[in-house]
């Protein structure tokens, strides 16, 4: 499956949530469902901090794509997370580069990668995609 | 002894002509001066408890914001056309009406700065001057960072050196602790008049009259007091008092530094520029006197003239009716929030105003916040730019709600409601 397919299959998803309650339900429980990083590699480095919650990013570039693991201490913000992985893990960091991660201001959560939320989800996709960035070619 | 007995009439006189102008506290007649207050958010009646961040503006000072920029628009202090000269005295005006809110002594001491930050960094950097390695500034450990780095870049510019007074866990200033500080070194305590995380009061006019004790100046962070109690400058006798307009019903961008007037005389100009000169030469400038030796180039006119509205509205408030409502709210909260398990209100000090900043145990404030937004609940989640008092608390952040005079009682139980149905959200 493409991005730009994985983009659109949780497009629909979200489609069949009637209100912000549902969405939000969803959110949660893929927050609570989402494996978390291995206690190792919550490291300084690792941390993108936020002005309310801090997300931790692993990358690792196995067989010509990029894996990536994430945690956070705010559960929303994992759940966020949660999709954000789905979308761009075991992608080749050509196709990450150029990914424009439409999804989230379809789904209606474009208020979450705005600078003023300061929870470290802008610094989360920046930091994805410069990590992609180091194995560009290869 | 005539004059003074004719300045002591006037004043009783004027004090008795306001008291009469101010009509009887009622929270539904000003909610309807504040139209911010009449919207949906997500399709919900917005409850507004982020009044610490800013406070929403009553109709009086956006309607002078839109007569200022439609009929009156003009720079000020230097052009001879009517329009000019108008702003020019409005402006001024504004400044009077201001110095006598805060019983300043004379309106030189009050000086239009961009907001209580700009007005710390003003002091930090002019009164810096007149320091000198091993002088010692003490702050306490519940200010804003914008009250502690000023500071701290000032320590490293010059060598001085910062002491911090420390609070206990009910988040009240430690005041044998504090006097331990104070020594002959001490030439500055800058200390907040009230925390804006925890609603802590201060002892503020005790603080003073100690830290004078040994010589030292004092700057009081008023940007979470002069909205919620009556600021009399000169019966505090600090040196220095700031705030910002945007926290106390005026418009963004414009705040307030009063200082001593001699004080401000041995200070050196903050920035420089047109208007705060006397006389330019390539070889030599002199400077313009008080208030405008720090007031460069062209100011935020609009602001200073509606933060002078903004007095104006707070003058036709009775403040102790609304002071006492706004306590009655905070009271109604806390206990409402005490009955949750889990739940850990931070800030318990006997004398604070209506903040109510809470954590609930395994749940993030980000997490709270952002599901209250939903519900049309505005509260701030966070540090609150208060990082090493959270360090403090061993807490990433709280949720805050800080009332005004205008919040009612059928709103927290709204916040309520909503707080209870995030809560079975998340767990």
């Amino acid at each position: 499956m493409t991005i730009e397919e994985k983009q659109q299959e949780i497009i629909e998803e979200f489609n069949v949530f009637d209100d912000w309650m549902e969405k939000y339900e969803y959110i949660i429980d893929l927050g609570k469902d989402l494996p978390i990083i291995n206690e190792n590699y919550k490291t300084e480095d690792r941390l993108i901090e936020g002005c309310q919650s801090r997300v931790w990013l692993h990358s690792e570039y196995k067989e010509s794509v990029m894996e990536y693991t994430a945690d956070s201490d705010a559960i929303i913000t994992k759940g966020i997370i949660g999709l954000l992985i789905q979308v761009m893990n075991k992608e080749t960091p050509e196709s990450i580069l150029k990914t424009d991660l439409h999804f989230i201001k379809d789904i209606g959560l474009q208020e979450h990668l705005s600078p003023t939320r300061a929870n470290g989800l802008v610094g989360m996709v920046k930091k994805m995609k410069t990590e992609a960035l180091k194995y560009i070619n290869q | 002894m005539f004059r003074t007995i004719q300045n002591k009439l006037i004043c009783t006189f004027g004090n008795i002509m306001t008291d009469l102008i101010k009509k009887p506290f009622n929270v539904k007649e000003i909610r309807e001066q504040f139209p911010a207050l009449r919207q949906k958010i997500y399709g919900k009646n917005l409850v507004y408890f982020d009044n610490g961040a800013t406070s929403q503006k009553p109709q009086i000072v956006l309607d002078a914001i839109n007569l200022f920029y439609s009929k009156e628009n003009a720079n000020i202090h230097r052009g001879v056309h009517y329009m000019s000269q108008k702003a020019t005295t409005e402006y001024e005006a504004s400044r009077i009406r201001i110095q006598k809110y805060l019983n300043a002594k004379k309106s030189e001491e009050i000086i239009f700065t961009k907001g209580a930050t700009d007005s710390i960094n003003l002091v930090a950097s002019s009164y810096g001057e007149l320091l000198q390695a091993g002088d010692e500034i003490i702050i306490s450990a519940m200010e804003h960072h914008s009250n502690i780095v000023p500071w701290q870049m000032l320590c490293i510019r010059k060598g001085l050196v910062l002491r911090v007074a420390p609070i206990n866990k009910k988040g009240e200033l430690l005041m044998e602790e504090f006097d331990q500080l104070l020594s002959k070194k001490t030439k500055l305590v800058a200390i907040t008049h009230i925390s804006n995380t925890l609603g802590t009061i201060n002892p503020v006019k005790e603080i003073i009259q100690k830290a004078h004790a040994v010589g030292a100046k004092v700057l009081i962070d008023g940007a979470q007091s002069i909205q919620h109690i009556k600021v009399d400058v000169r019966d505090l006798d600090c040196d220095f008092f700031v705030f910002s307009s945007h926290k106390v019903f005026g418009p963004t961008g414009i705040g307030v530094l009063y200082g001593k007037e001699d004080l401000l005389d041995r200070m050196p100009p903050y920035q420089g520029g047109g208007d705060m000169i006397s006389k330019v030469t390539f070889e030599r400038t002199t400077y313009n006197e008080l208030p405008f030796k720090f007031e460069a180039g062209t100011p935020h006119i609009a602001g200073g003239i509606c933060l002078g509205t903004a007095f104006e509205f707070l003058e036709s408030l009775d403040m102790v009716a609304a002071e006492k409502h706004e306590r009655e709210l905070a009271k109604y909260a806390e206990d409402i929030l005490d009955t949750f398990e889990g739940l850990h209100i931070i800030g318990e000090a006997k004398n604070k105003t209506s903040v109510v900043s809470f954590t609930v145990d395994g749940l993030h404030p980000f997490d709270l916040g952002t599901l209250l937004d939903k519900q049309g609940i505005a509260v701030r989640t966070g540090h609150h730019c208060t990082q090493p008092l959270m360090d403090f608390f061993k807490i990433p952040g709280t949720v805050r709600a800080s009332f005004a005079f205008y919040n009612t009682k059928q709103e927290i139980d709204l916040f309520v409601e909503a707080f209870e149905k995030s809560l079975f959200m998340l767990k």
